[in-house]
């Protein structure tokens, strides 16, 4: 059975399609057909982060408008031919995407793909409503400051109010929290919030943490996820997360200051 | 205190702040969060009406919606000031 995963968070920069990115690459380069999906119409950004800018012909509100057949809109990775990007639309037209629209690509996605990662925009939106609105799973990307966590619980309160499992009375979304650009240096000098407080305030279960690290912008600049670049905490640190995804036990191994040397040289397990 | 302890309780305290400060913020935003969306209007309106006859304070009424499982209670508390003044008519 297919699941939709969504990568939300309300606030913006604070890593949803970086994220998105190497989530999707990470499920794939398991052996599980993932497709991913760009939701912020208008700012289309996904296919800059995956490196597939330029193969980019027909998008997300093409196939919704029945210009272009899901087939011919999927592109498939350069990295990881069971990885599937669709990309969004430029237009700015708010209402390109329609709930019903969205419903049936995603259903149609469901007959082929295992995973379906749903890049959300920032804010609260048309655009972040429909990310939501079908998923099963959440991964709520929240930065260790204030006005993220604050957003993040904004964004809980509508997972579980405004979403399809919700109207349905169905089983509720799966929400998972994953704090990104951590720094336990800081954390430890009382200047940062830390996981357990922002576990304690948030009450979610912790998927993983990301390291504040230099490898997220050298992987954006290059249209390459960072989950590829395996030798970087950051890259690592997505792969434990979609490892714990897939119910494996993998220790946290960003949360307290530098390792030393020695767990720097054997910290993969 | 002195300029060095001030030093120190700053620095050590940001983040014990915004913890606080979060954990205040967010249990409010959460009480609010399941309320209908009439309740702000229908104080309002309340207010008006009692107002008609008493001589409250903005803030001497409060309506709580509360939720569980069998069923929703709507409860409403009005402050009445300690010297009632006559009935207007």
């Amino acid at each position: 059975m297919a699941r939709i995963i969504v990568v939300t968070s309300g606030k913006g920069g604070v890593g949803k399609t970086t994220t998105s990115a190497a989530i999707a690459m990470g499920l794939a380069k398991r052996g599980h057909k993932t497709a991913v999906i760009d939701f912020d119409v208008g700012l289309r950004n996904l296919d800059l982060i995956m490196g597939c800018e330029r193969r980019v012909v027909y998008d997300f509100v093409n196939v919704i408008n029945g210009e272009a057949t899901l087939n011919q809109a999927l592109i498939r990775d350069k990295n990881c031919n069971q990885l599937y990007i669709l990309p969004a639309s430029q237009t700015r037209d708010k209402d390109a995407l329609s709930q019903e629209g969205v419903g049936k690509i995603l259903d149609e996605l469901k007959k082929d793909f295992k995973y379906i990662v749903c890049d959300s925009p920032a804010g609260i939106e048309k655009g972040a409503h429909l990310a939501m609105y079908f998923a099963d799973d959440a991964f709520i990307v929240t930065n260790p400051e204030v006005s993220s966590v604050r957003d993040s619980d904004r964004m809980l309160g509508i997972l579980s109010s405004k979403s399809r499992r919700a109207e349905q009375n169905e089983e509720p979304i799966k929400e998972y929290l994953l704090l990104s650009r951590y720094s336990p240096d800081r954390v430890k000098l009382g200047e940062m919030l830390s996981v357990d407080d922002v576990q304690e305030i948030l009450s979610l279960h912790l998927l993983g943490v990301i390291p504040e690290s230099k490898s997220v912008l050298n992987a954006s600049n290059s249209g390459m996820p960072v989950i590829l670049d395996e030798k970087s905490d950051a890259g690592q640190a997505y792969a434990d997360i979609v490892a714990r995804y897939l119910g494996e036990n993998r220790p946290h191994r960003f949360i307290d200051d530098k390792q030393g040397l020695f767990g720097k040289l054997f910290g993969r397990k | 205190m002195s300029l060095l302890d001030y030093f120190k309780t700053s620095k050590a305290s940001s983040a014990s702040l915004a913890k606080e400060r979060l954990q205040i913020l967010v249990a409010h935003e959460r009480s609010s969060r399941n309320q209908p969306s009439y309740l702000p209007q229908l104080q309002k309106e309340l207010l008006e009406v009692i107002r008609k006859y008493i001589n409250v304070e903005q803030d001497a009424i409060s309506v709580n919606f509360e939720q569980n499982d069998t069923q929703e209670t709507l409860e409403l508390n009005i402050v009445l000031p300690d010297h009632q003044p006559k009935h207007p008519n």
